[in-house]
C-alpha cells in the first residue's frame, strides 16, 4: 500500500526540529531512518500529519564519551554504530547485539535512537539500553529531560518520548575492563526477527561478581531486566551452580507473550537456554 | 500538503530531477517519475528487498524511503550495472548459474550483492547465506543465487 498524504518538513538543526515538534504536536511524527515508521505508515497504520526529518541535522550525528558513558546523537545509523570502534571498545555488548538488528540495509538507514524511540517490545537495542544502565535524553522545546532506560520503555510500542519530544540521544555506560558481556537472540528463521534475546553483563572482580545485568526480550510486553536472576549472580563466582539458579529464576520470572510466532511456555523455555548460553559464553573466553 | 516538490537526484552517475509529492515512496519516484523499472517493488513493506537499491553507496529499502527525504542523494540502481557492452560481473554470475528465473527478485539481489562483495571480496557459503538473508526468492531458489555470488566474488578478484 502507499501511505496516506502527510506535510514534510527537514529541519537543518535540533533547534529547528523542537521548533517544528512544537508547533505540530501529536500531529507531528520524527522521520529517522524510516525503518519501522515507513512500514507502519505504508500500511496505513501510522498516519502522521507533518513528518519532521532528522536527516539534515548534522549536530544530531555524533558518538562520544562523557565521562562514564558513550553518548549517541539521534541521527547515528546502526551501521555506523557497528563499524564504530569506539562502540568495540567502549560498549562491546552494543557491539555485539548491533549485528542481530535487521539485515544490512535496515541498518545502513535505521538509527540506534530511532529504534529506542520506536519501542519494538523485540528490539535488541532495548535489551541493551537496560543492560548498559542507559540515559535517555528526550528533547522538547523549552527544556529536555533525562529517563533512565529501565522507565523508557512503558509497554509495546509505547516509551516515555511523549508529543512535541523526541529522543535526542542516548548514554551507554562506558563497559569497565573487566566486564564480561554476551546477547544472544533466538528467532523462527536463522537471521529473521527475535522471538527472544538475553542481553549479559556481569562485572567481574577476580573470580567474583559485582553485579550483574540480564535484559530480555520476549519475556514480557516490553524489553526488561530481570532482577531475579541478577540477584542471584551478584557477589556470586559465576559457576555452573550459580548460572542453573539464575536460569531457574529467570524462567520463574518472565511471563512472555503468546503469538503466531511463539508461545508463553516455548519463549520461557528458549530464555532461560539463552540465558545459560549467554552467561557461560561470557565467562569463557575474553574479558569484554 | 500533498503539494509536489521538485526533487533532485544523482541517478547512476547522471543528476535527475522531477516533482513529486510528499508521500511518494523512493521506489515509485525510480520508476515513475524517472522511468527507471529495473527497481522492483514487492512487499511494500521492506521485507522482500525487491526495492533494494544503492543510497549514497550503501543499500537500502527504495520502499521504505520517501523520495522527499532523500533529496539530493546519490542513487545507484539495476540499470547502472551493466557497461554498454557488458553485464557486470554479478549479472554475468547469475546468467551462468541460472540464479534467476522469473527475475522479480533479481534486481534486489544484485545491489545486494554488489555492496557485500565490496565489503567482503573473499566470502565463504555461510557469510554469504547471511549477507542474502533479507532478499526473498520465490521461484528459483537460493542455492543457485549463492553459487552466482561465490562465482561473481572469484571473478571480481580474478579481474583485480
Amino acid at each position: 500500500m502507499k501511505p496516506a498524504p502527510f506535510a514534510f518538513c527537514a529541519p537543518r538543526d535540533l533547534a529547528g526540529v523542537l521548533d517544528a515538534l512544537a508547533e505540530h504536536g501529536e500531529d507531528g511524527r520524527i522521520l529517522a531512518g524510516g525503518q519501522s515508521l515507513v512500514p507502519l505508515m505504508n500500511l496505513r497504520l501510522v498516519r502522521p500529519e507533518m513528518l519532521i526529518s532528522i536527516n539534515r541535522c548534522d549536530d544530531l550525528d555524533y558518538l562520544r564519551l562523557n565521562d562514564g558513558h558513550l553518548v549517541c546523537g539521534a541521527r547515528v545509523r546502526q551501521a555506523t554504530a557497528e563499524e564504530s570502534d569506539l562502540v568495540q571498545r567502549e560498549c562491546p555488548l552494543l557491539a555485539k547485539a548491533l549485528p542481530y538488528v535487521g539485515g544490512q540495509a535496515n541498518r545502513n538507514r535505521g538509527t540506534v535512537c530511532g529504534s529506542l524511540a520506536h519501542g519494538d517490545p523485540l528490539a535488541e537495542l532495548a535489551a541493551v539500553a537496560l543492560a548498559l544502565d542507559g540515559e535517555m535524553y528526550i528533547a522538547a522545546k523549552g527544556g529536555g529531560r533525562s529517563v533512565p532506560a529501565a522507565n523508557f520503555f512503558l509497554d509495546g510500542l509505547a516509551t516515555a518520548v511523549g508529543a512535541g519530544e523526541m529522543l535526542e540521544a542516548v548514554a551507554f555506560q562506558r563497559q569497565g575492563a573487566n566486564e564480561r558481556s554476551a546477547f544472544l537472540e533466538m528467532g523462527n528463521r536463522k537471521h529473521g526477527f527475535a522471538v527472544a534475546a538475553v542481553a549479559v553483563r556481569l562485572g567481574m572482580d577476580g573470580g567474583h561478581c559485582d553485579f550483574a545485568r540480564i535484559a530480555m526480550l520476549g519475556a514480557s510486553e516490553a524489553a526488561q531486566r530481570i532482577g531475579e536472576a541478577e540477584d542471584i549472580l551478584t557477589a556470586s563466582n559465576v559457576d555452573e551452580t550459580t548460572i542453573e539458579a539464575a536460569v531457574a529464576a529467570a524462567r520463574a520470572a518472565v511471563q512472555p507473550p503468546s503469538d503466531l510466532h511463539a508461545d508463553a511456555e516455548f519463549r520461557r523455555h528458549v530464555l532461560g537456554a539463552l540465558l545459560g548460553r549467554a552467561l557461560r559464553q561470557a565467562m569463557t573466553g575474553e574479558a569484554q | 500538503m500533498s503539494e509536489k516538490v521538485e526533487i533532485t537526484l544523482t541517478v547512476n552517475g547522471q543528476k535527475r530531477s522531477a516533482l513529486a509529492e510528499p508521500r511518494m515512496l523512493l521506489a515509485d519516484f525510480l520508476r515513475h517519475e524517472l522511468g527507471l523499472r529495473g527497481t522492483h517493488i514487492g512487499c511494500e513493506h521492506g521485507v522482500c528487498g525487491a526495492c533494494t537499491i544503492l543510497l549514497d553507496g550503501r543499500t537500502a529499502r527504495s520502499c521504505l524511503h520517501f523520495a522527499i527525504a532523500v533529496d539530493g542523494a546519490v542513487i545507484d540502481t539495476v540499470e547502472g550495472m551493466a557497461s554498454a557492452d557488458n553485464l557486470h560481473p554479478i549479472q554475468e554470475a547469475f546468467h551462468q548459474n541460472h540464479a534467476l528465473q522469473c527475475g522479480y527478485c533479481t534486481s534486489g539481489f544484485l545491489l545486494t550483492t554488489l555492496e557485500f562483495l565490496r565489503r567482503n571480496p573473499d566470502p565463504d557459503e555461510a557469510e554469504i547465506r547471511r549477507a542474502l538473508t533479507n532478499n526473498l526468492c520465490r521461484c528459483t531458489g537460493y542455492t543457485n543465487i549463492v553459487k552466482a555470488v561465490a562465482a561473481a566474488a572469484a571473478a571480481m578478484r580474478a579481474a583485480g
